[in-house]
C-alpha cells in the first residue's frame, strides 16, 4: 500500500528562478518526514514536485528524477493524473469545493474519476470521514455545504477527500498554518493513525510540531535571497533535534537564524 | 516659518482631553431640510422664476450648504465635511435611481391601457389605421425566437471561448482572441445588421430560396449572436478568473483530468456570475430594433418560422407603433414597451432562480 519515494538531483525552476537544486533523499514507506527551513528555502515547491503539482504553474519544471517504489513519475509515458491518485495532497489552507455538500467532497476523487454507484460512494465516505475523525461532527449533515464547516473541520475534510480515492502517499503543505492548537492536535493525532496505511511527508514552519509528529526530518536551507534551495540534513527527528550533524541545522533548531 | 511648517508634520494631533464631542439633535438635519424648501420656495415663487422641480433643486443646494454651516458651528469640520459628503453620496444614489422610476413609472401609467387578452392573442395583420384593437403576438413570437436562436448560438460558444481563454489560453493567440472579442464589443448593433444582410441575407440566403434573397427571423438571431458574443466572452472570462486557484490545485491533487475539473468545480463555482452576464446579453438583444429591421424586415403577420419571410420584434414593433399615423396606435408601442421589459425581467429573475438551484449556494 504505501510506498517508497526517492529524489535524485531533483532541481525546479520557476521560469527562469531556480528555486532548489539537487535534492537527494529517499522516504521510506510507512513513515511521517518533515521537511523544515526557512521561508523561501523551496520545502514547499520540493513537495510540490512530488507529485506533479508544481508544473500546473506556468513556466515551472523539473529536473532530475523522482520515483515511487522504482517507478520514475516524471517519465514521458506517466499520466499525471495517475501520479496524483497515488500522491495525494493536502493545502496551507482548507479548499474544500464550495459548490458541493460535506459528502460530495469528500467522494469528488471518486466521482470525478468515474465512480457512479451510491453503495460504493457511501461507504467510501464513511470510512474516509472516520479515518480523519470527522465523522461523528458531521454525519448528520452530509447534505450540508462543505464550506459551512469551521477551519479545522475543513482541513479534516479535505483530508478525508484526500485519503478517500486511497493514495499511496500523502504530501501536507503546511496543513495546520491557519488552525487553531485544537485542530491542529486533531491532525496530528490523524497523522499518527494515517502512518499505518500511507507514507506522508509534510511541510512545517512549527518545529515543535515536526519533532512530535514526524520520524525523520528534513532541514532545507538557502544561502542568501536568490540562492536555490538545497537539501542540508536529512536525518532521524531525535537526531536533528538533538545533535545535528551541522552546524546551520543547529541554529536554525535553536532559532538562531531563520 | 520653517520652524512653524516642520512643527506642524513632527508633533501628532493634539489629544481631545475628552471622547465626547458636541453632536447636532437628531431634529437638526430635517429641521434644516424644511427651512431649506421653505426658504427655496419663498425665493422661487416669490420672484416667479420656476416650478417645483427648482424648489426641489435649490433646496436640495440649500440643505447641503446649511447642514454644513450648522455641523461645523456645533460640531467641528471633521464632523460637518462627514456630514456634507454623506448628504451628497445620498442625493447621488436618488439622482441614480430616478430615471429607473420615471421609466418603470411611465411604463406601466401609459402601458396597462391596452394591456388586454386581445394584445397578447392578435397580430397587426389586417389592422387599419381606424382599428382599435390589433396586438403583438406576431412580435412576441419573433423576439422569443430571435432572442432564443442567438442565445442558443452564443451562450455555449461564448463560455467555451472564455474557458480557453482563462484556462488553455497561452501566448499570441488567446491574446489576439482577447484583442477581437474587445473589438467587437465595441460594434454598433447596426454594423452587426449590415453584416448579416450583407452576408447572410443577400449572399447565403438565396441558396434555399430558389434563388432569391429572403428576410427571415433566423438572421436577426445571427445579427444578435455577433452583439451578445463579446458581452458573454468577457463577462464569463472575469468570473472564470475569479474561481481561487486553490480549488483548481485542491482538483488537479485527487487525480482529476483538467477538463473535468473545468467543467466540475470551476464553472459551478462561477455559474451565477455567468448567468447574471448571459442575461445581460440578453437583455441588451431583446431592446435591439436595427439589426431586426434590416436583416428580418418586421412585419404585421404571425410568422412562427423563424427561417423563411419577414418577423417582426417587440422592439421593432415599439419603433413602428410609435411612428405610425393611427391614433391607436402609441397605446400600442407602450403596452408594447411594456411586455418587452416585463419579458427581460422574468427571463432574468427565472435565471437567477435556476443558477440558485443549487441549495448550497446562497
Amino acid at each position: 500500500m504505501a510506498k517508497r519515494v526517492s529524489a535524485t538531483n531533483v532541481t525546479a525552476y520557476y521560469g527562469g528562478f531556480k528555486a532548489i537544486e539537487n535534492i537527494n533523499l529517499t522516504v521510506e514507506p510507512k513513515t511521517v518526514t518533515a521537511l523544515i527551513g526557512p521561508s523561501g528555502c523551496g520545502k514547499s515547491t520540493f513537495l510540490r514536485s512530488i507529485n506533479r503539482m508544481h508544473e500546473v504553474l506556468p513556466g515551472a519544471r523539473v529536473e532530475g528524477s523522482l520515483t515511487i517504489d522504482d517507478q520514475d513519475i516524471y517519465d514521458r509515458d506517466v499520466d499525471v493524473t495517475a501520479v496524483r491518485r497515488t500522491i495525494g495532497m493536502v493545502f496551507q489552507r482548507p479548499n474544500p469545493f464550495p459548490t458541493m455538500s460535506i459528502f460530495e467532497n469528500v467522494v469528488a476523487g471518486l466521482k470525478l474519476n468515474g465512480v457512479r454507484k451510491k453503495s460504493i460512494l457511501e461507504d467510501a465516505a464513511e470510512k474516509a470521514l472516520r479515518a480523519a475523525n470527522l465523522w461523528g461532527e458531521v454525519k448528520d449533515r452530509l447534505g450540508k455545504p462543505g464550506a459551512g464547516l469551521s477551519g479545522g473541520q475543513q482541513q479534516r475534510l479535505c483530508i478525508a477527500r484526500t485519503i478517500a480515492v486511497e493514495p499511496q502517499v500523502v504530501l501536507m503543505d503546511e496543513p495546520c498554518s491557519a488552525l487553531d492548537p485544537i485542530s491542529t492536535l486533531a491532525i496530528e493525532d490523524l497523522m499518527f493513525q494515517l502512518k499505518d496505511k500511507f507514507t506522508i511527508i509534510i511541510v512545517t514552519h512549527n518545529m515543535q510540531q515536526a519533532a512530535r509528529v514526524s520520524d525523520r526530518t528534513a532541514f532545507f536551507s538557502i544561502e542568501k535571497t536568490g540562492d536555490p534551495g538545497r537539501l542540508i540534513e536529512y536525518d532521524n527527528t531525535q537526531k536533528i533535534f538533538s545533535n545535528p550533524s551541522v552546524k546551520k541545522t543547529e541554529d536554525y533548531i535553536t532559532g538562531r537564524f531563520g | 516659518m520653517t520652524t512653524t511648517v516642520t512643527s506642524h508634520r513632527t508633533q501628532p494631533p493634539a489629544q481631545p482631553a475628552s471622547l465626547r464631542a458636541k453632536r447636532l439633535p437628531w431634529y437638526a438635519a430635517p429641521a434644516i431640510a424644511v427651512a431649506a424648501l421653505a426658504l427655496s420656495a419663498a425665493l422661487v415663487y416669490g420672484t416667479d422664476i420656476g416650478g417645483p422641480v427648482l424648489v426641489v433643486a435649490l433646496g436640495a443646494v440649500l440643505y447641503l450648504v446649511g447642514l454644513f454651516a450648522a455641523a461645523t458651528a456645533v460640531e467641528g469640520r471633521r464632523s460637518a465635511r462627514n456630514r456634507t459628503w454623506s448628504a451628497l453620496i445620498h442625493s447621488a444614489f436618488v439622482l441614480a435611481v430616478l430615471p429607473l422610476v420615471s421609466v418603470v413609472w411611465t411604463l406601466v401609467s401609459k402601458g396597462t391601457e391596452r394591456l388586454d387578452g386581445n394584445f397578447f392573442q392578435t397580430s397587426m395583420n389586417n389592422i387599419g389605421a381606424r382599428d382599435a384593437n390589433g396586438g403583438a403576438y406576431h412580435a412576441i413570437v419573433g423576439t422569443l425566437e430571435q432572442v432564443g436562436i442567438a442565445a442558443l448560438i452564443t451562450v455555449p460558444l461564448g463560455i467555451l471561448c472564455a474557458i480557453y481563454i482563462v484556462e488553455y489560453g497561452r501566448g499570441k493567440f488567446a491574446f489576439a482572441i482577447r484583442f477581437f472579442v474587445d473589438v467587437m464589443t465595441g460594434i454598433p448593433s447596426i454594423v452587426s445588421g449590415l453584416f448579416v444582410l450583407a452576408f447572410w441575407v443577400l449572399v447565403v440566403s438565396p441558396w434555399f430560396n430558389d434563388g432569391r434573397p429572403s428576410f427571415s427571423g433566423f438572421a436577426a438571431a445571427l445579427a444578435l449572436s455577433v452583439l451578445m458574443l463579446p458581452t458573454i466572452v468577457r463577462s464569463t472570462e472575469e468570473m472564470l478568473r475569479l474561481v481561487p486557484a486553490p480549488l483548481r490545485e485542491g482538483a488537479y491533487a485527487l487525480g482529476v483530468p483538467k477538463w473535468k475539473t473545468i467543467l466540475r468545480v470551476v464553472v459551478p463555482t462561477a455559474l451565477p456570475g455567468i448567468v447574471t452576464g448571459v442575461m445581460l446579453a440578453i437583455a441588451r438583444a431583446a431592446g435591439e430594433t436595427a439589426p431586426v429591421l434590416l436583416v428580418a424586415g418586421g412585419g404585421a403577420a404571425i410568422n412562427a418560422n423563424p427561417f423563411e419571410n419577414n418577423q417582426s420584434s417587440l422592439s421593432l414593433f415599439v419603433y413602428q407603433q410609435a411612428g405610425d399615423a393611427s391614433k391607436y396606435a402609441p397605446a400600442r408601442a407602450w403596452t408594447a414597451a411594456l411586455t418587452l421589459v416585463a419579458l427581460v425581467l422574468i427571463l432574468t429573475i427565472a435565471a437567477k432562480l435556476l443558477a440558485r438551484r443549487n441549495r448550497l449556494s446562497r
